[in-house]
């Protein structure tokens, strides 16, 4: 229990700090590092409270994907941050009373849910079983309680898909694309031309017919 | 309850999600010149759906996600019939742009999927789902001209801010999910009963926030607007009409079944929010000289109408609310498809000094906006006047007499704005020739306008019976 408990507190701690440095950093490409911290030890947390599928989607689908996306955003998008920045302190108070307010809100609703909520009504948190697998518990739900909604999302992520495609391919004119049949085709006739060349004319750029 | 009896019921869905991939896969492979024959495919499917759902058995399923009963029958035939009509317009709008591309009618069939699980939604995550799905697909419609600078900037607010009403709503599931234990829309309302429910509430004020963002009901309308002037006409057409119907089946789902004993708090929230919407829309037309602007804020108006009906909490209520709102979705696609129709010089003509003297260039269109306006306005007999007699009866009938009061100063100051439109249309100077019509468009205007007038008379008889079923099936009494 007690080494538990320590292990609880670090990973919370470190959670705590890097989330605050995520908002503090000057350099951009930090915070993304700072929020892969975050995203890290709040994995560990998952794997405290026995859920060791989802510590392990969070550290697959948001520091594999999500948080290197980020990145490459940060790094290739050219915003100067420092001019983002500006107004910082001017903003400061206002953000802070937001931010407490929220946090104090939070806090109140974290309360009664303990105190008068659903969980309230179980005396003990439910205790993860050791005959099932957590990856296994969740299939057996997720495919057959759950499978219209879980379908459902899969037309969500196809919209966001066909969406993408749509506002963002174009079809450049003029864009040289490698065409197999076509380069199969060719023959030394069609590959080659022979030009007399008259002396004097200089030689003049041609392209090869197709 | 086995798997294929569960999809029995979704049968309409089912048969609209296939379609779609079938129609995705045909458009990628045929590319672009496919396009009139995917949205002819795809309005074909629209009228089956909506044919499958009338037929579509009674019940629940997956473990109580999906409804189908009356009222998703109901909602399902109006939103897919409007959706075939969306498909139309649309498609003959982009191929005289010359930028049709077969996404468009592909898009608007995922768009009405997810409508139809808005209405059958009996769970959290469905309701949270299908809004996600209908919204995401109205995110790329509105922006789908990218290349038009307006268009973009209105897919971009729409996203934005509907990515924040999408976290309103979220963060109220997640609270009432905390405290209520489940998801299911019965288990909720047996959460809901108790003393103790401060928190269910607290969740369901942030669940009626997004929702109300959805409905572009103030104050969560400052979306509408903006949008409305951006995005594509014939796609405005289609935002302004079935996805409202969904919201608000969706509204009255979640209100009536989930909090059947929390009616008084609820009551006067939606209360406050219909009436809002219903001054603000009046108030802040008579600014506008766009149409499509003044659009935006009558179809606020109009939510707030429709929200009167639902705050009521009685089946008269939710009948009302029914009503109208189908009365006042072929007004509006009738509306979007004349202004969809009508250019100058090839400039579309969007401003109200741009409809001057219309009536001795084209009558028949003048006449059909004149219809669509008056109808608006609420002008016996045409249609608008009978959508605001169903919503003020059944407000009056639950002693909600200053919400009508304040319904009829509302209408009256909005009346403005509606008969300078008519005024200018017929009796302004006119302002040069326009281009010729599409026949579709036209088609479309005047068959709502005919509707509007008196077919709505002879329409109201059959239209009464059903949507009195439908609002039974809340439950309510």
């Amino acid at each position: 229990m007690g080494l538990q408990a320590i292990a609880f507190y670090l990973l919370a701690a470190v959670t705590l700090g890097a989330g605050f440095l995520v908002v503090t950093a000057r350099n951009p490409v930090h915070s993304v590092l700072f929020l892969i911290l975050a995203f890290f030890t709040a994995a560990g947390l998952f794997v405290l409270l026995g859920a060791e599928f989802l510590a392990m989607l969070l550290v697959v689908v948001y520091v594999g994907a999500v948080a290197v996306l980020f990145l490459f955003v940060v790094m290739m998008l050219d915003v100067d941050f420092s001019a983002l920045r500006a107004g910082f302190a001017r903003y400061l108070p206002i953000g802070l009373v937001v931010g407490g307010v929220l946090a104090v809100e939070m806090v109140l609703v974290a309360v009664t849910v303990a105190l008068k909520g659903a969980a309230a009504a179980h005396d003990a948190p439910l205790v993860p079983s050791h005959e099932v697998t957590n990856a296994e518990a969740i299939g057996r739900v997720l495919y057959t309680d759950y499978v219209y909604f879980f379908q459902a999302a899969g037309l969500v992520l196809l919209v966001a898909m066909i969406g993408a495609i749509v506002l963002t391919l174009r079809h450049k004119p003029g864009v040289k694309r490698q065409d197999i049949a076509k380069q199969v085709a060719r023959t030394p006739k069609t590959g080659m031309k022979l030009v007399q060349i008259q002396s004097g004319q200089g030689v003049r750029e041609e392209g090869i017919s197709e | 309850m086995s798997f294929y009896s569960a999809l029995s019921l979704a049968w309409p869905e089912v048969f609209l999600a296939v379609s779609t991939l079938v129609l995705l896969v045909a458009g990628a492979v045929g590319g672009n010149r496919l396009s009139s024959l995917v949205s002819t495919l795809a309005g074909l499917a629209l009228l089956v759906a909506a044919a499958l759902a009338w037929t579509a058995p009674h019940g629940k399923a997956f473990a109580g996600g999906f409804v189908s009963d009356e009222a998703s029958a109901f909602a399902k035939v109006a939103i897919y019939g409007m959706s075939a009509v969306a498909v139309l317009l649309g498609d003959r709008w982009l191929t005289r742009l010359k930028a049709n591309q077969f996404e468009y009618p592909v898009l608007i069939l995922l768009a009405a999927v997810g409508m139809g699980m808005m209405v059958s939604a009996g769970d959290l995550i469905s309701l949270y789902v299908g809004v996600e799905l209908q919204s995401l697909a109205l995110y790329v419609m509105a922006a789908f001209r990218r290349d038009d600078a307006k268009a973009s900037e209105a897919g971009l607010k729409y996203f934005v801010l509907g990515a924040l009403s999408s976290g309103l709503l979220l963060y109220g599931a997640s609270l009432i999910y905390g405290f209520a234990g489940s998801t299911h829309f019965d288990v909720i309302a047996k959460a809901a009963t108790g003393a103790s429910n401060t928190g269910v509430l607290f969740g369901l004020v942030f669940l009626i926030c997004g929702l109300a963002f959805k409905v572009s009901a103030a104050p969560f309308h400052m979306w509408t607007p903006d949008v409305y002037e951006g995005a594509p006409t014939p796609v405005v057409g289609f935002f302004a009409a079935a996805p409202k119907l969904a919201a608000m089946v969706l509204f009255a789902r979640a209100l009536y079944d989930s909090f059947p004993h929390a009616a008084d708090q609820w009551r006067q929230v939606v209360i406050v929010i219909a009436v809002l919407s219903m001054l603000l829309g009046a108030f802040a037309g008579l600014a506008q000289k766009n149409l499509k602007r003044l659009w935006a804020y009558s179809s606020i108006a109009n939510v707030g109408y429709a929200l009167v009906g639902l705050s009521t909490g009685t089946q008269s209520g939710a009948q009302s609310m029914l009503v109208f709102m189908v009365l006042y979705m072929i007004d509006v696609t009738g509306f979007f498809a004349c202004l969809s129709a009508l250019s100058r010089g090839g400039k579309p003509m969007e401003t109200i000094d741009d409809m001057a003297g219309l009536v001795r260039e084209r009558p028949g269109l003048a006449l059909a906006m004149t219809a669509f306006a008056l109808s608006a306005l609420g002008l016996p007999p045409f249609a608008g006047f009978w959508g605001k007699f169903y919503v003020f009866k059944a407000a009056l009938e639950s002693n909600l007499a200053w919400v009508a009061v304040l319904g009829l100063v509302s209408s009256v100051v909005a009346a403005f704005y509606y008969l300078r439109l008519v005024k200018v249309m017929w009796f302004d100077a006119p302002a040069g020739k326009t281009d010729a019509v599409p026949a579709d468009a036209r088609g479309v205007a005047y068959a709502a306008a005919i509707f509007s007038c008196p077919v709505v008379l002879v329409a109201l008889i059959g239209l009464d019976p059903l949507a009195k079923a439908a609002a039974a099936a809340f439950g309510l009494h």
